[in-house]
């Protein structure tokens, strides 16, 4: 076909590889392009130049807006032609041009008389291209034909009327939504496509009805739906419909149970899978319900096909996560997968297995994996090893025989990402397996003597400063510590002095060796060395009581009350003077915000549901307002800025957010208003808060806003009085008061002297929670045993029946207004029983730490035992009296 | 709620990983060098494996990819990870064939390279808007080779059905050797 376009001056000598499209230029294929304005069309040229066409797009070049207009209006000449072969071209270069809406009208009446030629492939394509191209005004012009073509009796045509009508669905519903008739009539159809196209439009078209739905679905299910894949349609859609009905409390026989089995014995392995799936993924599954599924998955497990041993591993692998006992039935054919050509495959086989063996075939399972570990890449070796810290938690008296397979790669060769994993997982283990921590702790020993990267070295030196003085025998850790002192960089040198220094303090007898040991770090090149080496010796040397010094253990072993993030801020904004730097002038609330960020990242948004981004508003903001403003100046130090409070209906006239700043003994309430109106000028814009519902609070001042103009927001503040260090609670109820002016908008003069007029907003509360900051701790287990075990208090509640588990976890953080720690607030799907840890400080600035647990009975009644322990006996008080009222 | 199985793209590369046709049916790739990015991504994945006789498949990037090689081709079907492998298997076997078809047996870069209209036709017929269109191989080929009045057209020289015989037929040698 298409002539090679050699080029001379081409250097590369890839002659040995041959193109039809070797130098092709997009400036000389605009050129060719002429060909489509003669006025004697060769229909074989102009194929050739539509082709090099769409191979330059395809390859990712861009035409300018000019050129592409260009392109497609000589391109529309060519329905003179009547070469079919052309036409095909044309139809699918049009639709890569996508023409602007002003360009389309060119081409719509050729398209319109495709769409009712006599010839069934141009009256198919003619309705796909149209259907892309056009808006919803053209739409209803061609609304008729569309109607005709869905029931047209060539298959080919109806399927291109009803896909187009799948995707106009979501720019013109309701256009589409008039079609039902002839969707429904399609859905009849003998042609297997036709089938599954007219029943995804018919669905979607009536998705919001679910009386509608569940009755087509119902009249599918009984009879004979010929296409595997409009099957597989009617089982996503079944499954829709079971969740649907068990969310609203229908409980009882699964109605569409027995369809989803049949389906399991169809001949189509499509549809075996799609059901087997829907089944395994029912909401509360029963064990009497997945045994069929898990029955074909197994089958499939030994299939001689790819495609279908990894479809049934993945699905079993799930499974396994919630179900363990389900899936052991498979483990003998799960192993053979081991040693599967296809790595995926093998890595999912691995994982299963690791979730679903039992604690006697442990050893056998490791020496299968030790072999498979050599030839896979760090990415699949980071999900066993995931797998295998799982199981070791599960069994801990394994932890023997698991701890040394990770020892074992830990010296093998591998990437950071996979190193991590694995330093992580030995870590994790230390810290639940009391047994394991001394080998543990040896194997991390080991592994940075011989590190390349800094990271995972100061994060293991982190590890044994807090983990190694307590073991039987610290001094055997010193060697390893003080060989980083002089083979390693400065970052790892800083690391291991401050370890040292820990186990000197720690362990009265190691502290005259490791004075010695630090007063040599002294002459270290690196200043920061150096600098750490002086201060831990001051340290060391001033008292002679080990482990008495409070002030010594805080600073060594304390954490940092303020999240990183906010430490990091502040210091960038501080200016060097002559007032020193003040640690507690730190903000301590956690940012929610990248944690927002990491989901998205996870889950793309959908649509609609995407989260808004959040408003500006950080506590530093606030701070700095509120100081600024003379009467709030005397208030103190601010505790707490709670998130903004909607207390406006969503586009309304005038939009309004409150915000809760707590102080020692006050409450201000900034309300942030919005005019949406154009033509109106507000002033003397002010809240008249009524507090006779919240007793122990009385109003001090209030700060109006003069002036409020269109779309430019504006606050106005409301300060109470409340009894100091009282987490006084109460309800108060607010009108917006102001003089509203209309305006002229072009030039924002006002016309008249303005009216006064009221806006009634919603009620606000303060709640107990607002007097909690929520300040995370990085071990919990640490600051947890740190705390007083005498100001402990104990007790347990009845939650009523929730749906889920993950329900009442959120209800209790939300009522404390606490930092979850340690990912403790995602729930396993069907969990009956979970811990959730806790923590924040409370009003007064006083550390709290909660440890919550949660469990489930048959009949879904939720119990929690609630474990406070505080710095104040009376605070752990406080917070059970929350949950009892809360 | 999105449904219907959904096709995110079809790939059809070169033994170096370079394009030779691709389509794309989704957001996920909003640049041309992201798109690059993915191709690379899935190509070196892949690349060390081998999918001659058998569909193979693997998961990147929170997608299922499954795919086929065939002398110096290598063409791939990514859908979301939620779906049905067996449909985007047989998407991908419905283009396979097709493409078999359509260049009579000789599945090759140079053959698809100078009958890149008739694979560009091939995608075009099997998705439309990443929803499945047609997934038998003789009837997209049959709409691809549709018979036009070129007497140069690359089908006309044979009928239809004989060219489908020929493909056949080299296709089962292929296989059986």
């Amino acid at each position: 076909m298409a002539q090679p376009l050699m080029k001379k001056d081409d250097d590369h000598d890839d002659e040995l590889e041959y193109s039809p499209f070797m130098g092709i230029e997009k400036g000389a294929v605009l050129q060719e392009a002429r060909v489509f304005n003669e006025p004697q069309l060769d229909p074989r040229r102009c194929s050739q130049v539509i082709t090099k066409l769409l191979y330059l797009l395809n390859q990712g070049e861009a035409f300018t807006k000019v050129e592409a207009t260009e392109v497609f209006f000589s391109v529309t000449k060519l329905f003179q032609s009547k070469d079919t072969g052309l036409r095909r071209m044309v139809y699918l270069i049009i639709k890569e041009l996508s023409p602007s809406s002003d360009e389309v009208i060119i081409v719509t009446s050729s398209l319109m008389k495709d769409m009712n030629s006599k010839i069934d492939m141009y009256r198919a394509n003619a309705i796909r291209v149209l259907c892309q191209i056009i808006d919803g005004t053209l739409l209803t012009q061609i609304e008729r034909y569309l109607k005709q073509a869905i029931v047209d009796k060539n298959p080919v045509v109806s399927s291109a009327a009803l896909v187009s009508g799948l995707h106009m669905l979501k720019t013109n519903p309701e256009i589409v939504k008039r079609w039902s008739n002839e969707v429904q009539e399609a859905v009849q159809s003998r042609a297997a496509l036709v089938q599954f196209h007219s029943l995804a439009l018919l669905h979607q078209i009536r998705q919001n009805d679910r009386l509608a739905v569940s009755k087509l679905v119902g009249t599918l299910t009984r009879g004979a739906v010929r296409s595997p894949l409009a099957q597989c349609l009617l089982i996503r859609y079944t499954s829709q419909i079971i969740r649907d009905m068990s969310n609203h409390g229908q409980s009882g026989e699964r109605p569409f149970y027995d369809f989803l089995e049949s389906c399991l014995r169809h001949k189509s392995e499509m549809v075996i899978l799609e059901a087997a799936r829907a089944i395994t993924e029912l909401d509360g599954v029963t064990s009497r319900e997945l045994t069929p599924a898990i029955t074909v998955l197994q089958l499939f497990l030994s299939s001689p096909k790819p495609v279908l041993r990894f479809a049934a591993v993945r699905t079993l692998n799930k499974v396994a996560m919630t179900h363990p006992m389900a899936v052991t039935n498979c483990n003998i054919d799960m192993e053979s997968l081991i040693s599967d050509q296809n790595r995926s495959i093998a890595t999912l086989a691995i994982t299963t297995l690791l979730k679903t063996g039992n604690e006697s075939s442990v050893e056998r399972l490791m020496k299968q994996i030790t072999n498979f570990m050599s030839d896979i890449a760090d990415e699949f070796k980071i999900v066993v090893v995931e797998a295998i810290r799982s199981l070791c938690l599960k069994f801990p008296l394994k932890y023997r025989s698991l701890m040394n397979f990770l020892s074992n790669i830990l010296r093998e060769e591998g990437g950071f990402e996979y190193k991590r994993a694995i330093v992580d997982s030995i870590v994790t283990i230390i810290r639940d397996i009391p047994d394991a921590k001394e080998n543990g702790l040896l194997h991390l020993c080991e592994f940075i003597e011989d590190c390349e990267f800094t990271y995972l070295s100061t994060q293991i030196l982190h590890f044994l400063g807090i983990e190694g003085p307590n073991t039987s025998d610290p001094s055997k850790y010193i060697r390893y510590i003080y060989n980083r002192v002089h083979l390693e960089n400065a970052t790892v040198r800083a690391a291991a002095v401050c370890t040292l220094a820990k186990f000197g303090f720690m362990v009265e007898a190691l502290k005259p060796r490791i004075t010695v040991l630090l007063k040599r770090c002294i002459y270290d090149s690196d200043d920061e060395v150096r600098d750490r080496a002086t201060l831990f010796l001051s340290v060391l040397g001033n008292d002679g009581l080990v482990g008495t010094d409070s002030d010594s253990i805080e600073f060594l072993f304390g954490s940092l009350k303020a999240p990183l993030v906010n430490m990091e801020t502040s210091l960038k904004n501080y200016d060097p003077s002559e007032e020193a730097f003040d640690v507690d002038s730190v903000p301590k609330e956690v940012k929610s915000q990248p944690l927002a960020e990491k989901k998205a990242k996870g889950k793309k948004p959908t649509g609609l549901g995407a989260p808004p981004p959040a408003p500006v508003s950080g506590f530093d903001s606030y701070e700095r307002i509120l100081s600024s403003i003379p009467e709030f100046a005397t208030f103190g130090k601010l505790f707490k800025s709670s998130s903004p409070v909607e207390l406006t209906e969503a586009e309304t006239e005038y939009s309004v957010t409150v915000v809760k700043h707590i102080f020692e003994s006050h409450v201000v309430f900034q309300y942030n208003c919005t005019n949406t109106v154009p033509e109106q000028l507000l002033e003397r814009v002010n809240v008249i808060v009524d507090a006779s519902d919240a007793e122990e609070f009385s109003e001090l001042s209030s700060k109006p806003l003069n002036s409020l103009p269109y779309d430019s927001p504006g606050q106005t503040f409301v300060a109470f009085e409340k009894p100091e260090g009282v987490p006084a609670v109460g309800k108060f109820s607010n009108t917006l008061t102001f003089i509203v002016k209309e305006v002229e908008q072009s030039t924002g003069e006002s016309l008249d002297d303005g009216v006064e007029d009221e806006y009634q907003l919603e009620d606000l509360e303060v709640v107990a929670a607002d007097y909690m900051v929520n300040v995370g701790v990085s071990n919990f287990r640490n600051a947890w045993e740190n705390m007083d075990e005498g100001n402990e208090l104990v007790d347990e509640y009845g939650l009523g029946p929730r749906d889920t588990l993950g329900e009442a976890v959120k209800a209790v953080t939300d009522l404390l207004g606490m930092q979850s720690c340690e990912g403790t607030e995602t729930v396993a799907s069907n969990a009956r029983s979970h811990t959730c840890l806790l923590s924040g400080l409370y009003i007064g600035n006083v550390k709290v730490l909660v440890k919550a647990q949660f469990g489930m009975d048959s009949s879904r009644e939720i119990v929690m035992k609630l474990a406070v322990r505080s710095e104040d006996p009376s605070v752990s008080d406080a917070i059970h009296a929350l949950v009892a009222n809360g | 709620m999105e449904l219907p199985p959904k096709v995110k793209n079809m790939l059809l590369l070169d033994s170096e990983g370079k394009r030779v046709a691709v389509k794309y049916y989704s957001d996920d790739w909003p640049t041309n060098s992201s798109k690059e990015a993915f191709e690379k991504a899935v190509f070196t994945k892949t690349q060390k494996t081998s999918a001659r006789a058998e569909v193979e498949v693997t998961a990147l990037e929170n997608n299922i990819i499954v795919y086929k090689f065939a002398q110096d081709l290598h063409f791939f079907v990514t859908g979301g990870e939620e779906e049905n492998e067996l449909i985007l298997d047989s998407v991908l076997q419905g283009l396979f064939d097709a493409v078999t078809l359509l260049l009579r047996g000789n599945v090759d870069k140079r053959e698809a390279l100078d009958n890149l209209d008739l694979i560009f036709l091939c995608f075009d017929e099997i998705i439309d808007n990443g929803i499945v269109l047609e997934t038998d191989a003789t009837v997209i080929a049959g709409k691809v080779g549709i018979d036009s009045t070129d007497p140069n057209a690359p089908l006309s020289e044979q009928t239809i059905s004989q060219a489908l015989a020929t493909a056949r037929e080299h296709l089962t040698r292929s296989l059986l050797k």
